[in-house]
């Protein structure tokens, strides 16, 4: 009984990845078919992902081998685990449930612009359970590079001059980076000599001061390296093109690629600089809390100064991830059970925003954005004509989209009652909850910069969504009414719904994300855990 | 040993820096590979450098532990190696679309102004 539930650990790596090479023979004409065994492959991962959560929330000792799987039955620190803790399986649970809404929505109409759609999904998806799930530096590189080879041909998905254009720079910036991941890496093996994340903890707190140095300098580079993927400041330059430019499904599932690097910057951060870490611990907290706050104030000024509705959503992803990496550089631990709640929060409302853009703009001229700005700047050229129309019908299928468009905008911006500001509020609560004494004094600067940029950053983005919101719905010029089939708008409602849910639901939400956060900060629990994981067997 | 390797990483991490910086999507590709040679080496050295020494295992018995060189980061190299192939033929075959849609090998798809 035990045995099977255990395997279901690598399950969300090995199932996409043997459906996606499935999928490759099947001709390209039989697309409802690929897109079918595609669906099931994506359900079937997330409802082990659902599984695993569950057990995950029920806490020590209920998951299966404690949540270690150890690949080819080698134990830790010599062969390659996959870990399975509170966070991982939240992470698996938001990647799949995303992959699953964008690959309903891309069966409508996407998955025909271009070939084998569905294997770079699948590629996708079990690259980036791979990076949650495993618990080596090096193996993280292998489901990296597998995402984001997965993730090169998904952005290309389409083609066109411009997403080519997006995609040559995506590529070239993206393996940059990684070859700052490999030299990290190498440098922290070649300082500890191992790659095991749960050894390195170990061993970091006895460690020699000359390889302390080296090992401070590798994780530098592969933060680098991460903060690529996350979209911190001076290195996000690439990211709003490239996420206006990839279909709107493909840009859905990217709005986790950004999260995949705060992932990995939080647990190793934790993991290997936490508390625990003797000398070393809060090593580059600084940077990231800088890094951080000119990722917000970049994204809010790109927010507000797009004009389409695609860059607007590619900026508010950088909003989203500043907004993380300093609440992870600020270093207080009572506020990651909030930005962990952000987290989930964001991504799922980024992504239903980019599904819902594509259907919104579909009745729009290609001329539309121009002009409405045109009529910004110069006034509207025929504002005394239209006043006979007193009262008209809006379309049902507008005022449906308009809805989800109402919602998304909330739930950016961080306006009650929705988990957006739920989210914002929890990270602001971790933030002035100071356990010792509640004196202003403790709260330092940075702490006020912070709350200033959180909410600026969300009257921005409420300024932002109004004005694209009126020239689209009310002001439409000439617009048609959008043809939208059912399995479009199925997956922005789910999305939405599910951002509905986690605002109904946000007392449980926070206990887990608490759990989850009380389980980060004591790594050497789990570190242990990983390495006196007993051989399947018995042996 | 030690000297002519560093200078060598050094050598071919410069060059190879240097041409990614480049306007043409060419160089582009080739300071990508330069620059991956330079981090295979540097993986590579980070086992230490040893002449003469058995991975772990001498030919027909044990091998002695203070002398042996480290075979992880070589398992290591090869990955990357095959990982940095792969993406340099993506790249390539971006490359060789993008210059198909724009009918320029620069960078962003168009001539700057006066050329560079």
């Amino acid at each position: 009984m035990t045995d099977w539930l255990h395997h279901l650990l690598v399950l969300p790596v090995l199932l996409p990845l043997a459906v996606a090479a499935v999928l490759i023979p099947i001709d390209e004409r039989d697309r409802t078919l690929k897109g079918a065994i595609g669906f099931a492959s994506t359900l079937v991962v997330f409802i082990v992902a659902m599984i695993l959560m569950r057990l995950a929330a029920a806490g020590d000792g209920s998951l299966p081998g404690d949540g270690v799987y150890q690949l080819g039955n080698w134990p830790a620190p010599f062969g390659i685990v996959l870990v399975l803790d509170r966070l991982s399986a939240l992470m698996l649970c938001l990647a799949s449930g995303l992959a699953l809404a964008a690959q309903v929505y891309s069966m409508a109409r996407w998955h025909t612009a271009g070939h084998h759609f569905h294997s770079l999904f699948q590629l996708l998806v079990a690259g980036l359970n791979g990076a949650f799930l495993t618990g080596d530096l090096f193996n993280l590189f292998v489901f990296f590079e597998m995402m984001l080879a997965a993730s090169y041909g998904l952005l290309l998905h389409g083609s066109g001059p411009l997403r080519v254009k997006a995609g040559l720079h995506y590529v070239a910036i993206n393996l940059a980076a990684s070859s700052l991941f490999l030299i990290g890496v190498s440098l922290i093996y070649g300082a500890t000599g191992t790659l095991n994340m749960a050894d390195l903890a170990q061993r970091l707190a006895t460690l020699a001061p000359e390889s302390r140095r080296l090992v401070e300098t590798g994780a530098a580079v592969l933060g680098v390296a991460f903060l690529v993927k996350a979209g911190m400041w001076p290195l996000s330059f690439w990211l709003p093109t490239a996420y206006a430019a990839a279909t709107p499904p493909v840009a859905a599932v990217f709005a986790i690629l950004t999260k995949v690097g705060i992932y990995v910057i939080l647990r190793l951060h934790l993991l290997v600089f936490g508390t625990a870490a003797g000398a070393s611990a809060g090593f580059g907290q600084d940077w990231l809390l800088a890094g951080g706050m000119l990722t917000i104030a970049f994204g809010t000024i790109g927010v507000l100064a797009s004009q389409a509705m695609g860059r607007l959503a590619a900026y508010a992803v950088l909003v989203s991830s500043g907004t993380l990496l300093a609440a992870i550089g600020l270093g207080r631990p009572e506020m990651l059970a909030g930005a962990l709640l952000y987290l989930v929060s964001s991504t799922l409302t980024i992504a239903a925003f980019f599904l819902l853009i594509e259907l919104v703009e579909r009745g729009r001229d290609a001329g539309a954005d121009v002009l409405a700005v045109t009529m910004e700047a110069y006034g509207d050229f025929d504002e005394d004509e239209e006043e006979e129309e007193v009262g008209v019908a809006i379309p049902g299928t507008m005022a449906i989209l308009g809805l989800c468009f109402c919602v998304c905008a909330i739930l950016l911006s961080g306006l009650p009652p929705l988990s957006g500001f739920i989210a914002k509020f929890a990270l602001l609560r971790g933030l002035f909850d100071l356990p010792e004494a509640k004196e202003a004094s403790t709260i330092s600067a940075a702490d006020w910069i912070y709350v200033a940029l959180l909410i600026l950053s969300g009257l921005a983005a409420m300024i932002a969504m109004n004005r694209v919101g009126i020239r689209t719905f009310w002001a439409s010029i000439e617009g048609t009414i959008p043809r939208v089939v059912v399995i479009e708008i199925t997956p922005v409602a789910v999305l939405l719904a599910a951002c509905v849910f986690l605002s109904f639901q946000a007392g449980p939400a926070m206990r887990y994300m608490q759990a989850t956060a009380d389980d980060l900060l004591a790594p050497l629990i789990l570190s242990e855990r990983v390495l006196s994981a007993p051989r399947a067997g018995g042996k | 040993m030690e000297l002519i390797l560093s200078a060598g990483i050094g050598a071919l991490a410069a060059s190879g820096i240097y041409l990614l910086l480049r306007p043409r999507t060419y160089q582009v590709v080739i300071g990508l590979s330069l620059l991956s040679y330079a981090v295979n080496l540097f993986i590579f050295s980070m086992g230490r450098l040893r002449v003469n020494a058995p991975p772990v295992l001498e030919p027909g018995g044990v091998g002695d532990l203070l002398r042996y060189t480290d075979p992880v980061p070589q398992a290591l190299v090869l990955t990357a190696i095959v990982i940095g192939f792969a993406m340099t033929a993506l790249f390539l075959v971006v490359l060789l679309v993008s210059r198909g849609f724009t009918g320029t090998d620069h960078v962003d798809g168009r001539e700057p102004p006066r050329g560079d």
